[in-house]
């Protein structure tokens, strides 16, 4: 659904964040991208919905090239991208309901949204989406009065109004504790799954992404040097990818069960 | 222990000064006592005039013990008038055309032509002094609040334009990322990224401004651009020290309610 070629960035100071990456995520499929701070994930992401232009390659999301689109069309098309951000991304001083509205933006004419009547079914979905996430009651607080994770999961409501075909998750968990990270992840691969949605996760926490993912690529200075289901993620693959250390703790072995790693 | 560490142990510890050239460092402290001598050189004070003038200034200061609001009252209150109108007026015209300005001159949200254009608006609104712009709009449109109220707004624009741009500039990027990739267009864009994140700046900003623009109407008046400050001139020039005492009490209570009122409203929008 989601298809790479040779999709490269090449910054202004002349770093190469992604060297001809190629890659492919199927419908449906949640994936983790792993790799060191500086591997080149945040930038892949950016380049999938043009927050980062790619100096190279292509990206075809269904059978829109996304890479070849003028403004007005990438418009169209981030809708169909929801985005998830590290430290969330909401803006501060609006209201959660604002926060989740403002997923719609793509859908509804400026004064709609400047004067924030929005049509009923789209406030209706966003009800939903936060009693989905148990923050229906917050609805009207402002933003930056939420714990961490509730504000994740506003952002997650944000993601999934849109309606989109595919996510792209930046780091959801770094600012959050083992707990709450575990939950959020939970909750966005339920999500995930309950809507057939594909999503790409960049993610530090190797175990972490095991334990819920079905693919895992790993990214090593802009180039893919693993891709494989996260039960194949050996030692010697981590060594590859961020360079020599003891791994045997951080790896979940392949044999124990989900009960076992949660909480 | 390593043997860096030992080397170390005991030393004592500075902060490193922030001219590393000692000679240098030297060099500029020498500099600028040099320069304070002879700057205070070359100031020539005529003591037997200043003691002539300070009867003159005492007079002056004791006017404020007996204010004058009635003798010219009507003068004094049409004057307050037209400086408020003119104040408000000129902030509220001022502030409208500063936000797209403003806008135009943050680096991180405009083409650079746009950037160029806006930034050379605000300069030449900054390089030029309110009162040279007065005297160059009292010269056009004649005496009156007329050119009081245009050098106000062209002053308005240069602060207040240059001190969104550089909000804008500063704010969280972020957040402003995650609209635009919501598939939102510029205009909203700028309505949900950007503007919560500049909008307490902005109305502090604002009330700053009418806060100036008040005083400064004050001023234009000498050069003949009407509101209260032409009644304090003609106060000035009769030798009426109670009644100019009594406008500038008054002038001097607005601008305390207005910080005061101010202070409270960018308490409130944070």
């Amino acid at each position: 659904m989601l298809r790479l070629e040779n999709l490269s960035k090449t910054y202004k100071t002349g770093d190469q964040a992604l060297k001809e990456i190629d890659l492919e995520v199927p419908e449906g499929q949640v994936m983790a991208l792993i790799g060191p701070s500086g591997a080149g994930k945040s930038t892949l992401i950016r380049c999938i919905n043009r927050l980062v232009e790619p100096s190279g390659g292509g990206a075809w999301l269904k059978d829109v090239e996304l890479t070849k689109l003028s403004s007005r069309g990438l418009r169209r098309e981030r809708r169909r991208m929801g985005m998830i951000f590290q430290e969330y991304a909401l803006i501060e001083r609006l209201t959660v309901m604002e926060n989740v509205l403002s997923g719609r933006l793509g859908y509804v004419g400026f004064w709609r949204s400047f004067l924030r009547r929005y049509p009923q079914q789209d406030i209706d979905t966003a009800f939903r989406l936060l009693d989905r996430v148990g923050l229906l009651s917050m609805a009207d607080k402002r933003a930056d009065e939420l714990s961490g994770g509730q504000r994740q999961r506003v952002g997650i409501c944000r993601a999934l109004i849109q309606d989109p075909d595919l996510l792209l998750v930046d780091e959801p968990t770094a600012s959050l504790d083992p707990k709450t990270s575990r939950q959020i992840m939970r909750l966005i691969c339920e999500l995930c799954e309950e809507r057939q949605l594909a999503a790409i996760i960049n993610i530090h926490d190797v175990a972490l992404a095991q334990m819920f993912v079905q693919r895992v690529v790993g990214l090593r200075l802009g180039t893919i040097e693993f891709d494989g289901a996260p039960g194949s993620l050996t030692p010697d693959v981590l060594t590859m990818i961020y360079g020599e250390e003891d791994w045997e703790s951080t790896i979940r072995p392949v044999d124990d069960d989900h009960g076992a790693a949660a909480e | 222990m390593s043997v860096e560490l030992n080397n170390v142990l005991g030393t004592r510890w500075r902060k490193p000064p922030l001219i590393q050239r000692a000679w240098l460092r030297r060099l500029l402290w020498i500099g600028f006592f040099v320069y304070l001598v002879a700057a205070v050189a070359t100031i020539e004070v005529n003591w037997l005039r200043v003691y002539e003038g300070l009867d003159r200034g005492l007079l002056f200061i004791l006017a404020f013990a007996s204010p004058d609001f009635l003798s010219r009252s009507t003068d004094i209150w049409n004057g307050m008038v037209e400086s408020i109108v003119m104040t408000v007026a000129a902030s509220v015209a001022g502030i409208a055309i500063s936000i797209p300005i403003g806008l135009g001159a943050a680096r991180n949200i405009a083409p650079l032509p746009v950037y160029l254009i806006c930034r050379g608006i605000v300069a030449i609104s900054r390089a030029l002094q309110e009162i040279i712009v007065a005297i160059l709009l009292v010269a056009i449109f004649g005496f009156g609040p007329l050119a009081g109220f245009l050098t106000l707004s062209f002053a308005t624009i240069g602060f207040l334009s240059k001190l969104l741009a550089e909000d804008i500039e500063s704010m969280d990027r972020v957040q402003a990322e995650a609209i635009k990739a919501s598939g939102s267009n510029w205009l909203q864009w700028i309505n949900y990224g950007v503007q919560p994140q500049v909008m307490p700046r902005l109305i502090g900003l604002s009330m700053y401004r009418l806060d100036i623009n008040f005083r400064e109407s004050a001023i234009l008046g000498l050069v003949g651009a009407g509101g209260i400050g032409a009644t304090l001139n003609t106060a000035f020039d009769r030798y009426e020290y109670d009644t100019a005492a009594a406008i500038l009490i008054l002038i001097i209570v607005i601008v305390m309610a207005l910080e005061y009122i101010s202070g409270i409203i960018r308490a409130r929008v944070q």
